[in-house]
């Protein structure tokens, strides 16, 4: 459960959300995780609906943390990679159950990080850490100000460095940001989160 | 636009006691993520400011019930969705149910109907639909009553006929359906042999022997518990070696069920043993 007690506040689960140009950034992120991550790392993208995308195999080729592609009713471990599963929503039921939803496209985005985020911000309040990545809608945005209004931790990669700026830039135009990173500094912030 | 929060877990807690003591539907076993959901964006739609005020008028006004369930339930379907899914139980499953004199199938959470009418296709198509009877059941009246009608918006059209050739269709898909406008009005001998029904997956029971159970993307909404005990409605409902068949993001595994039944391929289906 969530506790009120802010200073000592633990990251519980880590949330990645991207879109174009986004995929490039966590190929070469995801070999410098360190092993013994004390939280899930959960990812979602915007992804063609097509069940036998590889996206997953293609994460698992580049690093040696477990990835699983996201199941209804699942519950998360630490130091595991989950990607959410096209098509579907993903849902937190609590800081470690999650389910799959097939309702109504947000920003034209089954999944959508909005969804994502939101619904994490409320089950993990401030233990949650989410961080946007390249894109080029702004799907995301309304998300970071869920985590945010949750106290919890909100990054975004530096618009310069992304391929297409315009989804952290919104982020950052309209949301309380707590740091803006260029992608060689994510390592060094995750892993020491 | 994604809905600002406005209930509280104890609120929602509250409002699916009201609901399933005053009107006896019991949802307090749905995935509460999606519940919120539901109930945020209910709230928006229909401007309510706060819970106070749905709950107020949903305790006050029972002809408001069927809005709310048809809104805090997830309706969204499409014909010929996952056409894998389709090309699997026409290559694998329909030419053993055609050996069948009589073939029962049930469409659990059939929604707007655009399973049903896909499945009414396929049957057609194995020239198996005139010795078969579909039940498409619900627990929504008001999704039904769609589905009765058959229409749907032209607009998807071009989605499903390529959803229908992806599932192995060698027709003119067009040919199924009436143009009129902005809607497509499907040939009505492709319901003649359905029946809609009112069928709630948490409070009744089983009401016949089938060859073929259909229920996708309708457990996701379930916690596991429930989700368990729709597994055992199932087993009671079908033949041996009936089958059955789930979403794409679904499955028997770890469930009561997972031992006597075998999985086709990859595919979300699986048969009874004997
Ligand atoms: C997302 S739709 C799935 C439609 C279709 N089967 C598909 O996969 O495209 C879920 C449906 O389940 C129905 N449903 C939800 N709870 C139910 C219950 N307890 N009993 C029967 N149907 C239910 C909803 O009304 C909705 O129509």
């Amino acid at each position: 459960m969530a506790s009120d007690r802010k200073s000592d506040s633990k990251v519980e689960l880590l949330l990645m959300g991207g879109s174009a140009g986004s995929l490039k950034v966590l190929l070469s992120l995801l070999p410098t995780l360190r092993q013994d991550l004390a939280f899930p790392v959960v990812i979602i993208l915007h992804r063609k609906a097509d069940p036998d995308s590889m996206l997953d195999v293609l994460l698992r080729n580049h690093t040696k943390l477990p990835v699983l592609e996201a199941e209804d009713k699942m519950t998360l471990q630490k130091g595991t990679i989950y990607l959410a599963p096209p098509d579907y929503h993903l849902l937190f039921e609590s800081n470690k159950l999650v389910s799959l939803d097939y309702s109504e496209k947000l920003n034209y985005s089954r999944p959508s990080i909005d969804v994502s985020f939101q619904s994490a911000a409320l089950a993990c309040r401030d233990k949650l850490v989410a961080i946007l990545l390249s894109g080029a809608n702004a799907d995301g945005v309304e998300g970071l100000k869920c985590v945010k209004s949750a106290d919890g931790l909100v990054f975004v990669q530096d618009p310069d460095t992304a391929e297409v700026a315009y989804m952290p830039r919104q982020a950052i135009v309209h949301v309380k940001v707590d740091a803006v990173f260029k992608p060689e500094h994510f390592p060094g912030l995750i892993n020491n989160l | 636009m994604l809905e600002p929060n406005v209930i509280k877990d104890e609120e929602l807690e509250i409002l699916l006691n009201d609901v399933f003591s005053v009107y006896g539907y019991d949802f307090t076993q749905y995935s509460k993520a999606s519940l919120k959901r539901r109930v945020n964006r209910i709230c928006v739609i229909d401007k309510f400011t706060s819970f106070a005020e749905l709950r107020y008028h949903l305790l006050h006004h029972p002809e408001y019930l069927q809005r709310f369930v048809e809104e805090i339930t997830v309706n969204v379907t499409e014909m010929f969705r996952d056409p894998g899914f389709f090309k699997a139980l026409r290559d694998k499953v329909l030419p053993q149910l055609g050996t069948y004199p009589f073939i029962r199938i049930w469409l659990a959470g059939c929604s707007t109907g655009e399973e049903a009418y896909s499945m009414a296709i396929l049957l057609r198509e194995a020239n198996l639909y005139n010795r078969s009877l579909i039940y498409a059941t619900d627990l929504n009246p008001g999704v039904l009553e769609k589905a009765a009608k058959g229409i749907f918006p032209i607009a998807q059209m071009k989605l499903y006929s390529e959803n229908y050739m992806l599932s192995g269709g060698l027709q003119d898909f067009s040919s199924y359906y009436m143009a009129n406008y902005d809607v497509a009005k499907f040939d009505t001998k492709l319901s003649e042999r359905i029946i809609f029904a009112t069928h709630n997956l948490v409070s009744d029971s089983s009401f016949n022997e089938f060859q073929l159970v259909v229920c996708r993307n309708v457990l996701i909404y379930f916690d596991k518990e429930l989700q368990n005990q729709v597994f055992t409605l199932f087993d009671e409902s079908l033949d041996s070696l009936g089958f059955l068949a789930l979403g794409a993001k679904e499955t028997i595994r770890f469930s009561n069920l997972e031992n006597r039944y075998k999985q086709l391929d990859t595919e979300k289906i699986w048969r009874k043993n004997m």
